[in-house]
């Protein structure tokens, strides 16, 4: 079940809450649900007419304004829709504020100012559920979508708040129950001259479903990915262009950049929209022997970084070469995801660079991208590079299935592994009827994302595929 | 006029198979019990196919031995062909059929009712229902004006209530089997409040099986062994009587589709619903167009008869029409149609008025059973009225009821499913209506339900001595496999080879072995030599149960082990109870529609409030939230 079952549903009081991701750009929404959502929304909002007016699912322009000393907190597009035909199936309020984060933060403490109810997280989706507006699958969706942390992000969850996900599964879940329904008919009508159904169709049966469920659940990394982000570390000696990177990156001077070795000590962290991935890269101390306590802490952190991160972005200095600290950097990370970046090669000797290329593909060969920080070269590479490691296969993202939602990735799991005991009982010479277990109950691990159970459709399709009964 | 005819504890409208074993289970528990019926010569009748077991039925018979019911016992006494269905499949689907002798099985059961202390039969129609103070049943009243005081009444009326046969455009009302219809009790039970349904079921025609040439048809011989449905029973040593099988073809399908008009059907003349699983021929040929023959078997009616069954054929076209598609099959040329198939229409209780106990949430003291609950099918009867039976005494003596749940036993599964989900069709059982079948097998429902039936008072202490004896052998066998190692010697490896199965380089015990699919416990006797006496057997033809069962329990154990996890998984949901007087109206939340459903029928669990249609997962877990808002509702 999805809900732990905290609070109370006796009657629902007004809730509201940011309803969209933090951190993307400046837009956001402040929603209100509940029987007050109306009137509070009257008494915060100047517009040319007043919230009684304002027609059902429509837009309005106006001002948020604080009633307690009339300050002006927004320029504002609201949105007014009457229960029940709404996400909630309540009363709602949107506003839409276009001044970032901050301000995003003042309308909604305004808001609760007025007596409303900070929503606790997923509260709308569990009153959209509660009030019969969406089925689990779709449920479960939204609240990904609340959390989702990027545009690529919430497009998977809006995706699959369109039911992809459960047509997808709704799909292969009907081909389990004809398999059923194919064995079921021979065995509850033994005598009857049906088609026999042997071991080697019904195998066949679920070896095609399971690859299907398989290739759903493998969009489920990705969608791990567009949902969460991942962290990428910058490693390196000094001075090599790490601090540099990151301000490329992040299109700013986020970090203090100097000729100086040992310029960067503590960890400096940037969120940057990577091909759609969300990417928190650090940017850390260069990584050498030193006496200074403070760069020494430092550099330990670096290493901390290193080993924690997702993918290690190791740069080099393509002026010095390959020196013994790079090999130690790359020896030790030889267990990670990582990148190689030959920087500086504006200036260095085109003939290093290649003997340093050489050198790393004798060292465990990383992928390596040839860099510039002064030009801005390579860094579209090194996009291209990492979208390659994380997000295996090159499907567009729009056509594809990706579950974000841990449980129903587990649910898709686990019926594929009853279709792989299926496969083991069929292989393993045991009787049909035991396949059909296996078979059932993945039908029933599917059913628990969509809510359906097995038993009576089973029956159903019996009749409806085959001439059987006295 | 009016009379009153005496005191009984429970009394019991319809003899047929439900009827009989609620009334032998209430007298056998020591109530005096008086059994109704219109005609003593119809006491468990059959008036539809000749045959006893099948998927699925063949294990509520085996259930109802175990409880103590009389159903496989009188099967055995009177059965003229058995056969194990599905011997391949599994052993979860493994099914006993037999095709009974009629006549022969109803004097056994009237006998056995006559027998029996306590328990009185009478010939005469129940027209009414008579009930006291909150709706409590007090009393019976007959066509004669015998009224019957009692504590407790089971209907078991099959489809006499207001039963209508039709023939073709001929329409009457009357009983099946040629008997007279009880149209009064159907006012009498709606005049109480009881919510009735209209179903149909229909049967085919009967033959004089010399005018049938066998020579064109195909022989379906029982098996060589006689498997016995009571656990009782060990040996039946008898001399069997085939089936036999022919085709309809084109000619057939012809003249059924050009005089379709003439069915009642299809010309709406009928209005009852009519059961998938027995389609009329019409239904076949209408729905499945495509489909060029269809199987007809020739089931004999009994030993001292020529009548046969003409399974397949179920078919309420008219006579003349039934003659010619009849005679239109490979050696029924010449068939001699001594009884014509029709169409039967009868009232029935809605059954999700029922609780899982059969009593009726309305009537306290009015329990039903059988085809009044929308069931169809002698086993599924015979079934709820044993559970009937026993509730009945239960509830006179203030116990709890019998109620068994989904993972206990096929008989869970068919109550559960008529009175929390209802029906829309005459139900019928099949093995693929239970979750977890390879636990509710025919073998092992002794050692599932004795317990049971001994805890309600219908199995002896002496069979249940046998029964805790036969537990032990198998514990104790079952313990000796997984102890026993086999070596890889000369003589084990060379058997192995001969069964086809990999040779063993260092020890392995029995129950390992056991586990390859292609060894089979009788197969390793050989080797074994330290299995015990009675596990040892010189005439392979005989069947162990013991030793079935040894073999199932080591053979399956990671799939038996499997799926009584998810037995445990399905009792959590059960052991959520809600609380009586809950009040849905004050769950916001909960869609319309499944506030009145679950308003109206009122179950007693989150499990059973799951099943009900139109409770969708989404309202389960609104009720579950506001259940564990309240402190009162913890799980128990
Ligand atoms: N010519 C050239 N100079 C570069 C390039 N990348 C960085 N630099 C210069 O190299 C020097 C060091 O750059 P930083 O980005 O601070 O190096 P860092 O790796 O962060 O150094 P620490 O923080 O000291 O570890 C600065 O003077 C940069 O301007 C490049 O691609 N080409
Ligand atoms: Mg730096």
């Amino acid at each position: 079940m999805m809900f732990n079952g905290k609070g109370s549903f006796g009657d629902f009081d007004t809730i509201a809450a940011i309803s969209t991701p933090y951190g993307t750009g400046g837009v956001g929404i402040v929603r209100i649900s509940g029987p007050g959502a109306f009137g509070t929304a009257a008494r915060i909002f100047k517009g040319r007419r007043d919230i009684k007016e304002i027609k059902s699912h429509t837009v309005s322009h106006g001002k948020i304004v604080d009633p307690a000393d009339d300050r002006i907190i927004d320029d504002v597009l609201l949105t007014k829709m009457d229960g029940p035909h709404t996400f909630t199936g309540e009363d709602v309020i949107e506003i839409n504020c276009h001044g970032g984060i901050v301000v995003l933060k003042n309308v909604l403490s305004l808001v609760l100012r007025q007596g409303v109810r900070a929503a606790g997280p997923g509260e709308f989706t569990r009153r959209a559920f509660i009030n019969g507006r969406m089925d689990l699958a779709q449920a479960e969706a939204v609240i990904d979508l609340i959390n989702a942390k990027t545009d690529e992000g919430s497009r998977a969850a809006a995706a699959q708040l369109e039911g992809r996900l459960s047509e997808r599964i709704a799909s292969a879940r009907k081909s389990l129950i004809q398999l059923i329904a194919r064995i079921e008919a021979v065995v509850e009508y033994p005598e009857h001259d049906i088609e026999d159904i042997t071991g080697d169709i019904v195998y066949e049966g679920v070896l095609k479903i399971r690859d299907e469920l398989q290739e759903i659940s493998e969009g489920f990394e990705r969608g791990r990915l567009l949902r969460e982000g991942i962290t990428a570390a910058i490693i390196g000696k000094p001075n090599a262009g790490k601090s540099s990177l990151l301000n490329v990156l992040a299109g700013s001077s986020r970090a203090i950049v100097t000729d100086i070795p040992g310029t960067t000590r503590d960890i400096i962290e940037e969120y940057i929209n990577i091909k759609g991935i969300p990417v928190r890269f650090l940017d850390t101390a260069g990584i050498r022997q030193t006496q200074d306590p403070v760069e020494s802490i430092g550099v330990e952190r670096a290493r901390g970084a290193a080993l924690s991160a997702d993918l290690v972005i190791i740069v080099l200095d393509g002026q010095t070469g390959l020196l013994p600290e790079d090999l130690d950097i790359i020896r030790e990370t030889a267990e990670k995801k990582r990148i190689v970046l030959i920087n500086k090669t504006d200036v260095a000797d085109e003939e290093r660079v290649q003997t340093m290329k050489k050198r790393l593909r004798e060292s465990g060969d990383p992928p390596v991208v040839v860099t510039s920080m002064v030009e801005g070269t390579g860094v579209d590479e090194l996009a291209e590079t990492i979208e390659r490691l994380f997000v295996s296969g090159d499907i567009g993202l729009n056509n594809e299935v990706i579950i974000t939602n841990v449980r129903h990735k587990q649910l898709i799991d686990e019926a594929i592994s009853s279709l792989e005991e299926a496969e083991a009982a069929h292989t393993g010479g045991l009787p049909l009827d035991f396949a059909t277990i296996d078979i059932k109950q993945s039908a029933e691990f599917l059913g628990q994302i969509t809510g359906e159970s097995v038993t009576e459709e089973v029956v159903n399709e019996i009749f409806s595929q085959f001439c059987i009964g006295k | 006029m009016e009379y009153s005819a005496g005191n009984v504890d429970i009394a019991v409208v319809g003899a047929g198979h439900a009827g009989c074993e609620a009334a032998l289970a209430a007298a056998r528990l020591g109530m005096k019990t008086l059994l109704f019926s219109m005609n003593l010569d119809s006491i468990a009748n059959m008036p539809c196919n000749p045959n006893i077991g099948g998927t699925g039925k063949g294990h509520l018979v085996r259930e109802i031995d175990a409880l103590g019911g009389e159903m496989a016992k009188c099967a055995d006494k009177t059965l003229i062909q058995s056969k194990t269905l599905n011997s391949a499949k599994g052993p979860a689907v493994y099914s006993l059929r037999a095709q009974v002798d009629r006549r022969w099985y109803q004097a056994e059961m009237k006998n056995t009712l006559e027998c029996q202390d306590n328990l009185f039969i009478k010939q005469a129609e129940v027209v009414e229902i008579i009930t006291g103070d909150s709706c409590r049943v007090t009393g019976v009243k007959t066509h004669t004006g015998a009224v019957y005081s009692c504590k407790a009444v089971i209907l078991t009326t099959g489809t006499y209530l207001k039963g209508k046969i039709h023939v073709g455009d001929i329409s009457y009302s009357g009983g099946p089997d040629g008997l007279f219809p009880a149209d009064r009790l159907s006012d009498s039970l709606r005049e109480k409040g009881i919510e009735l349904l209209r179903f149909k079921t229909g049967t085919p025609a009967r033959l004089n099986g010399r005018s049938i040439d066998l020579s064109k048809l195909t022989e379906q011989p029982g098996d060589e062994v006689i498997v016995p449905f009571s656990f009782e029973n060990h040996v039946i040593e008898r001399e069997q009587i085939s089936c036999w099988l022919t085709y309809t073809n084109s000619t057939t399908h012809e003249i059924i589709r050009s005089n379709l008009h003439r069915s009642p059907l299809y010309g709406g003349m009928i209005e009852g619903i009519g059961p998938r699983y027995c389609p009329s021929v019409e239904d076949k040929i209408v729905r499945f167009a495509d489909k060029e023959h269809h199987q007809v078997f020739v089931e004999p009616m009994g030993l001292g008869t020529q009548e046969v069954y003409l399974q397949g054929m179920s078919s309420s076209l008219p006579e003349d029409v039934q003659t010619e598609m009849i005679r239109s099959l490979p050696g029924l040329e010449n068939a001699h149609i001594m009884r014509s198939g029709y169409a039967i229409e009868y009232d029935c209780i809605d059954p999700i008025q029922l609780k899982l106990s059969l009593e009726s949430k309305k009537i306290p003291g009015l329990f039903s059973a059988g085809q009044i609950n929308g069931s169809s099918g002698y086993e599924e009867a015979a079934a709820q009225g044993l559970i009937a039976g026993i509730n009945a005494v239960n509830m006179i003596r203030g116990r709890e009821p019998l109620i068994l749940d989904r993972s206990q036993a096929y008989i869970g599964v068919l109550i559960d499913d008529l009175v929390t989900k209802g029906t829309s069709e005459p139900y019928r059982i099949m093995t693929s209506r239970s979750e977890y079948r390879l636990l509710l097998r025919q073998d092992n429902a002794d050692l599932r339900l004795t317990p049971k039936g001994y805890e309600a008072g219908l199995i002896s202490e002496e069979r249940y001595k046998r029964f805790l004896d036969k537990k032990d052998k198998i514990e104790e066998e079952i313990e000796r496999l997984r102890n026993t190692y086999l070596p890889p010697s000369e003589e084990v490896n060379a058997l192995l080879t001969s069964l086809g199965s990999t040779n063993i380089r260092s020890g392995i015990s029995i129950a390992e072995l056991l586990r390859r699919p292609e060894i089979t416990y009788r197969a390793l006797e050989a080797v074994d030599v330290d299995r015990p006496g009675h596990l040892r057997r010189d005439d392979r033809r005989k069947y162990d149960p013991v030793a079935e069962q040894v073999e199932i329990s080591v053979k399956y154990e990671g799939y038996i082990k499997r799926q009584m996890i998810q037995v445990e998984q399905y009792r959590k949901m059960e052991r959520k109870h809600i609380p009586e007087n809950i009040d849905y109206s004050a769950i916001h939340g909960l869609r319309l529609e499944a506030r009145q459903k679950l308003a109206k029928q009122r179950p007693v669990s989150v499990g059973q409030a799951s099943r009900i249609s139109g409770v969708s997962p989404a309202d389960i877990s609104v009720l579950l939230i506001y259940l564990s808002s309240r402190p009162e509702c913890a799980d128990d």
